[in-house]
């Protein structure tokens, strides 16, 4: 059972094999209530791993994770009502439209049809689509359809939102429009946990960060405390001075700049 | 706004399905819909089959013994269970679009069960070839082709239709949570597409067939389902012959379901 004192993410000794590789090696670390919370490191590092066993789609090796106080492995369905997701990969329906997208959602959340419009009209004000809400999802801007995404992943009221990449190839304009968006969600009472390759925004964005390294948490702290720790002027030198590398050159997608 | 956490409250197991099965199928509807080509396709494709394959043979046929002495009678059944036939096997093709894009996964992180997203599927393909098996119907008669057993009969040669379209379904859901790239999909179902048409009765009668070709047809579960509809349009009802269609059909979508659910368990965990 999940009381209110349970921290929003509670993450222990996790590792998962895939085959002989070991993608998580004893990964621990906690996500406080209401906080954005940025998982940071290379590729490869785990990060997508540990999003996915959060959200039930990968059982652990071993370890435990719980989210919302509910463990993952016992009660997964109980797990998913209580989350949210926006994958790296782009997943609205380019068919539907966006208010569509957001109803089918609310459907596959199990609200009823009515509850389904009157969120989605909420949802789609609140990331200031409403106007664009009867346009099929391929005719929306970059940056607006992932504002879409992320309506479409609020429909549950999620206590925790999960986020991976979210403003990889949008412009900086679109970014910061994300943000304020995203902040805005952790204020109506959402915790967040995003990973990201841009340390600008693991700084700007993040209340805490932890960075992951070859299946471990090699550091955890809050921003400018991580820093002032390591003696580092940068999170990116925090980055170097915990991982032994720096950050792995963007992807490629970070080239192209979507308006 | 509603407080973190607080949004949902656990429904019970048929309002979940119900709601569940309402987006999918809406979905899938939807996405019909905003591509009108296709729809126009859907639609027109079974004409194509009854005035073309009906016309072109119908002349050659009329030397030779036709069952129920008109091709267009005979092609009828044909005409509705290659309909179905192709319909159903190109049916699993946009659950492999869901996993090429990511939406798939992303739908799996939903509290929706799993197992909906393809009985979704089923449901859509069953309405929709049974939708343009009425257009065939309604078009063969207004060509004078009038069903042996009646309205009765023309609900029956839909039954017996979905029936054997539920196994192509599953074989082609199989097909798309075994393959990679939507590439690859394309190239398997066409090459698969006109050797069972034309090896199964939906053209020409058995008895008018090479031997092995015959001994071919007559393991075609295709060719079950058009001789049942055929003695239902030409003959009249004949429960025995109809029954054992049925069991060999049930028999063909268990085989073909426990196939596809092998290639699930791969794909949806």
């Amino acid at each position: 059972m999940s009381s209110s004192a349970d921290p929003a993410v509670q993450v222990k000794d996790l590792t998962r094999d895939f085959g002989s590789t070991r993608a998580l090696d004893g990964a621990s670390f906690e996500v406080g209530k209401s906080e954005i919370f940025g998982l940071l490191g290379p590729n490869g590092a785990g990060k997508t791993t540990t999003m996915r066993i959060l959200l039930t789609l990968l059982r652990p090796t071993s370890g435990t994770a719980r989210v919302a106080g509910l463990d993952v492995t016992a009660e997964p369905v109980a797990v998913r009502r209580q989350v949210g997701w926006v994958p790296q990969d782009r997943t609205v329906d380019p068919l539907l439209t966006a208010a569509e997208n957001v109803t089918f959602m609310a459907g596959m959340y199990h609200l009823s049809p009515r509850e389904g419009r009157r969120r989605a009209a909420e949802l789609l004000a609140m990331a200031d689509l409403s106007e664009h809400a009867r346009r099929p999802a391929r005719d929306l801007s970059g940056g607006m359809r992932r504002k879409l995404e992320l309506a479409m992943s609020l429909v549950n009221v999620p206590a925790v939102l999960f986020l991976d990449e979210p403003t990889l190839g949008l412009d900086i304009s679109a970014r910061r429009n994300l943000w304020a968006y995203v902040r805005e969600i952790r204020d109506s009472g959402t915790t967040i946990m995003l990973t990201t390759h841009y340390l600008e925004e693991a700084d700007m964005l993040c209340d805490r960060v932890a960075i992951i390294d070859r299946g471990r948490i090699q550091a955890t702290g809050v921003p400018a405390e991580l820093k002032e720790r390591l003696a580092c002027a940068t999170l990116d030198d925090v980055f170097l001075a915990a991982t032994g590398q720096q950050l792995a050159e963007q992807p490629a997608a970070d080239q192209l700049v979507t308006s | 706004m509603t407080a973190a956490g607080l949004g949902i409250q656990p429904v019970t197991v048929w309002t979940g399905l119900w709601r569940e099965h309402r987006v999918l199928f809406g979905r899938w509807l939807a996405r019909l819909r905003r591509e009108p080509l296709a729809l126009l396709a859907l639609l027109v494709q079974p004409m194509v089959w009854l005035l073309l394959f009906g016309h072109l043979f119908g002349q050659m046929a009329a030397t030779a013994q036709v069952p129920g002495g008109s091709y267009l009678r005979f092609m009828t059944a044909g005409a509705v269970v290659m309909t179905t036939f192709n319909g159903c096997l190109m049916g699993g093709v946009e659950l492999l679009f869901d996993r090429e894009s990511g939406f798939l996964i992303r739908m799996l992180a939903a509290p929706a069960r799993r197992v909906s997203i393809v009985t979704s599927r089923f449901i859509y393909l069953a309405a929709l070839t049974t939708a343009q098996g009425l257009i065939i119907t309604a078009a063969a008669w207004i060509m004078g082709v009038r069903y042996a057993t009646g309205l009765a009969g023309i609900a029956a040669c839909l039954a017996i239709g979905a029936l054997f379209g539920a196994g192509i379904t599953a074989l082609s859901v199989g097909l798309a949570f075994s393959l990679r790239t939507h590439s690859q999909f394309f190239p398997i179902t066409g090459f698969a597409s006109l050797p069972l048409t034309f090896a199964s009765s939906a053209l020409v009668p058995l008895a008018l067939m090479p031997g092995w070709l015959r001994a071919v047809a007559r393991l075609n579960p295709m060719t079950y389902a058009i001789d049942a509809l055929r003695t239902l349009i030409l003959t009249g009802w004949q429960a025995g012959p109809l029954l054992g269609t049925v069991a060999a059909l049930v028999a063909f979508d268990v085989i073909c379901l426990t196939a596809a659910t092998l290639a699930l368990r791969r794909g949806l965990r």
